[in-house]
């Protein structure tokens, strides 16, 4: 059995290992996430934005 | 939802802080991942993140340039966050629609259309540590940023996270508490189980990894 910080025991040896898998599984969620394709209405708010600023500025 | 109109982004494109804006759309899917995390729910955190890039848009010259840019726009989604759902929340007993568009307490929250164990235990955790746990967790972020983004300090960023996973292993080792699941006959109870260990632990894996657990985002 191998030394380390946490202890020796195969207890903790086993919760760390269930935390790690847990960690992975909040990762995969969240990059589940950020590799969905952007709706195009994000995209269509920038525009928006944009336009509203321009109509802002416009010389009266 | 596509709208597609006759003219692009370039008819108009003001002279200010294209920059900006290119940054800000590129950071997207990222706020997405994080207000799904905080609502649980695919339509309020997409609102949720609207609403940020006008916030952000808004107050764009109050931004450090040279500073984290992802920090700022989770730090205003936050704080979007918190307060739309303090006014829903005064709103609720006579405002039934608010209630019912109420962020995080949807019915069909999920996230990413995902209903692990994990998932489901993590919406019972305390928000502050739920947070915590997701900026380091998952989004990356440096305890010291994540620190920056909910507002404390350090140490108590720390301990909330060691907390959250304390309370998700808890709770994932007690079933019986998740939110509504069917309980698996026998048979399908039996190979569920077999699935989980193999997914929580994989044995050649488990030792690798202990080697490697101080790189990482998290363990």
């Amino acid at each position: 059995m191998s030394k380390d910080e946490e202890g020796t025991g195969g207890k903790s040896r086993a919760v760390r290992a269930r935390q790690r898998a847990i960690g992975r599984e909040l990762r995969r969620m969240y990059d589940g996430v950020v590799n969905e394709p952007v709706p195009d209405e994000f995209l269509d708010l920038l525009r928006r934005i944009d336009e509203a600023d321009a109509e802002k500025k416009k010389p009266s | 939802m596509t709208r597609t109109e006759s003219h692009t982004m370039e008819d108009r494109e003001p002279q200010a802080a294209p920059d900006f804006k290119t940054d800000l759309l590129a950071l997207v899917p990222f706020l997405r991942a994080f207000a799904r995390s905080l609502t649980g729910n695919y339509e309020a955190a997409d609102d949720l993140v609207q609403e940020t890039m006008v916030k952000a848009w808004q107050s764009r010259d109050t931004f450090e340039m040279g500073t984290n840019l992802k920090a700022w726009l989770f730090t205003i989604l936050r704080n979007q966050f918190y307060s739309d759902r303090r006014r829903a929340w005064r709103q609720a007993p006579w405002d039934q629609d608010a209630a019912e568009r109420m962020p995080g307490t949807s019915q069909d929250q999920n996230w990413a259309a995902d209903l692990s164990d994990t998932t489901r235990a993590l919406k019972l955790l305390p928000d502050e540590q739920r947070e915590a746990l997701i900026l380091v967790g998952a989004g990356g972020f440096s305890y010291m940023d994540a620190a920056a983004i909910v507002k404390c300090n350090v140490g108590t960023v720390k301990s909330r996270v060691a907390r959250a996973r304390k309370a998700l292993l808890a709770i994932l080792d007690r079933q019986d508490s998740l939110p509504a699941r069917e309980r698996p006959t026998e048979g399908e109870a039996a190979r569920d189980i077999m699935a989980q260990l193999d997914r929580l632990a994989p044995p050649q894996q488990a030792e690798g990894a202990a080697k490697r657990r101080t790189k990482g985002r998290v363990d």
